[in-house]
């Protein structure tokens, strides 16, 4: 007789073997080790929650002390490698494979063990993309997650960082697998439910709340006059005529720079209400004065971000929040709003070639994506219309019937042409071609491919990628635009002066902007403090951005 | 430390009277240009002193491309570089002139 509930019989033993530590769903912190040993076994897909910004820590340094005699071969799916002991697992022999998206803080570390040998690479993903196989391939056995508090039917409160925790637990609870939880603490009533208790099998009280990697704080201070300049060029250049309302930022100082010139050099144009309304974004300190002034009607954010709690709280209108007052974000829904809802995405990268592919992998830093990806690409599933959408279409394709016209996601690659340490941003070759054939990879990382972008800006003007016509021009468009970098002096001048002439490239006096007029001046905020003031005290920034 | 030095005929002399102006600061990613109204209405010299070596083709692009632009005849640009890179340098350039210009350009 076939048997149709293999994986259920096995989950129940799992569970059977863990409950000799708990006392109904909870476990001593003390014995994390000790439950993980019995419920994991070797060979198991494990998601150990390292989001954007919070991170099952206890459970992750739980996890790095297993006997890897009794626990071995791991398969890791997690969204973010960010603790020392996400990569601790694979140097001790307990974790072998890794599928993962993002790995910023550890880029260097991840790199070593990538070319040593030490984690078998399935993929760097999107977001998105590893949610998605979550509920296709790589469905996890186990699930180690990360909550502010428990109740003591093992109900989550997930606080303002929900984050991936919605995602990842939906697939795990549902597929027969186990769900373990570290919380700051446990309640007798929850603020609010963000994950119902009968999905979670065991909660841990940690001795000290999870850690939070604050991500998105951009200093004021630290923006320069060229990245000035790039946003000035990017308001007036891109988001004015495209008439730009649905967007998301990358978490650059450029971008910081545009947020900050909402309230002051785009007011001044006369955009306010135009433009920058409504958002797929992160909790952005430096988005307070635009939303003080009144430009920014709502937002729907990945994460939350450290000090911006109260502020938040405070601004129910802009942001989502629960019945408690605190933010509700969600990683995997504010992808799908930025995928399908937002116009444009604008943001950094580290390498630009030729054709317009983006990465941020160079020769001994291998970062991840992250959202970018998604945020950065044309969702080829949109059906609904809107002006910088079918603008951008018609740019693209003037020829085809308009009914028939796909339109185009605004895709905007923003920099200045010499990044860190004069590393040259436009290159012939991304570095990260070379690492897929040091690792043997079938696909070389590329954040953004080069048929997604639809701009690049820099202190030397716009490249709008749409109105090119063949390869050679979009090369020369690229290269107009890369300043004294190599490939910028590679340009053929008469080559781009036609194009400059059709408006392909858009040189700063061309859109009527003196480069010396990009002043600090213009930054609605100059300090860290400058965020406080505008916040009304709301806005609590962590330590190591306060300088008073 | 590395010296270099380029010398351009230009188009038009700089406007105003002012004798001489100085922007920006040495700091690391930073640069000082002192400007000096010492030259003939013709010339113009850019006279680079940089702590970072090697990078001599990208000074006479950027500087080539100045004095096309702001044609700074009669200026002499005196540089201390800690480091900047080619768009900070331009900025600097530009602002140099519109100081010793006196007005905006």
């Amino acid at each position: 007789m076939t048997v149709w509930d293999n994986a259920r019989r096995a989950r129940d033993s799992r569970l059977q073997a863990g409950a000799r530590f708990a006392q109904g769903k909870r476990v001593a912190r003390e014995d994390a080790t000790a439950l993980l040993e019995a419920v994991i076994q070797p060979g198991d897909r494990v998601c150990l929650e390292g989001d954007n910004q919070k991170q099952a820590d206890l459970l992750a340094v739980a996890l790095a002390a297993v006997d890897s005699g009794k626990i071995h071969d791991l398969h890791m799916v997690q969204s973010g490698v960010v603790l020392p002991e996400h990569l601790d697992v694979f140097e001790k022999g307990i974790a072998k494979r890794l599928d993962y998206a993002y790995s910023g803080p550890q880029s260097q570390r991840i790199a070593r063990l990538l070319f040593g040998g030490q984690i078998e690479l399935g993929a760097v993903h999107t977001y998105l993309e590893l949610f998605a196989r979550y509920y296709v391939d790589l469905t996890p056995q186990v699930a180690l997650i990360a909550a502010v508090s428990a109740d003591r039917e093992g109900n989550l409160y997930t606080g303002p960082n929900t984050e991936d925790t919605p995602a990842i637990v939906e697939a795990t609870a549902f597929k027969d697998g186990i769900v373990i939880a570290q919380v700051n603490e446990v309640v007798d009533k929850l603020p609010r439910v963000d994950i119902p208790g009968d999905w979670v099998n065991f909660v841990i009280e940690s001795d000290k709340p999870f850690y939070v990697e604050p991500l998105f704080t951009r200093d004021p201070a630290a923006i320069t006059e060229t990245q000035i300049l790039t946003a000035m060029l990017a308001i007036k250049g891109i988001y004015a005529p495209y008439g730009v309302q649905r967007l998301n930022h990358g978490i650059g100082f450029n971008t910081a720079a545009i947020e900050l010139l909402l309230p002051t050099y785009a007011e001044r144009l006369g955009l306010k209400g135009q433009i920058a309304t409504h958002w797929a974004l992160n909790p952005h300190p430096t988005l307070i004065p635009a939303i003080e002034s009144g430009w920014v009607k709502q937002i729907h954010s990945f994460g939350s971000e450290v000090g911006m709690d109260d502020y938040i709280r405070a601004r129910s209108d802009v942001y989502f929040t629960g019945p408690d007052g605190s933010l509700r974000s969600n990683r995997a829904f504010s992808q799908v709003a930025g995928l399908y809802a937002c116009d444009m995405f604008i943001g950094a990268t580290l390498q630009i070639d030729l054709q317009g592919n983006s990465s941020t992998v160079t020769a001994d830093r291998v970062a991840g994506f992250g959202g970018a990806p998604n945020m950065g690409s044309d969702a080829r599933g949109r059906r609904h219309p809107s002006k910088p959408w079918l603008q951008a279409g018609k740019e693209a394709d003037p020829d085809s019937p308009a009914a028939l016209r796909r339109g185009r996601k605004l895709v905007v690659q923003i920099g200045e042409t010499f990044g860190e340490k004069n590393a040259p941003l436009f290159v012939e070759h991304l570095d990260a071609l070379k690492l897929a054939e040091k690792l043997d990879l079938d696909l070389a990382p590329v954040m953004v491919y080069g048929d997604d972008v639809t701009h690049i800006v820099t202190e030397e003007g716009i490249a709008n990628l749409l109105l090119c016509r063949d390869k050679d021009e979009r090369e020369h468009a690229i290269r107009g635009v890369a300043g004294y970098t190599e490939v910028g002096r590679g340009r053929d001048r008469k080559l781009v002066q036609r194009l400059r002439e059709r408006g392909v490239i858009q040189r700063p006096e061309d859109l009527g902007i003196d480069p010396l007029d990009a002043d600090r001046n213009l930054l609605a905020a100059r300090s860290i403090k400058d965020l406080v003031r505008w916040s009304g005290g709301l806005y609590a920034p962590p330590s190591k951005f306060r300088n008073w | 430390m590395e010296q270099l030095n380029y010398r351009h005929v230009a188009a038009k002399r700089a406007k105003g009277t002012q004798s001489q102006a100085l922007v920006g600061v040495v700091a690391s990613g930073n640069l000082e240009v002192l400007v000096e109204r010492t030259l003939p209405d013709d010339e113009c010299e850019i006279d680079i002193r940089t702590v970072v070596e090697g990078f001599g083709e990208v000074w006479r692009a950027v500087v080539a491309d100045f004095v096309e632009r702001r044609s700074p005849g009669g200026l002499k640009l005196s540089i201390n570089d800690g480091g900047a890179r080619p768009d900070m340098v331009a900025l600097r350039l530009a602002q140099a002139v519109r100081a010793v210009e006196g007005e905006r350009s």
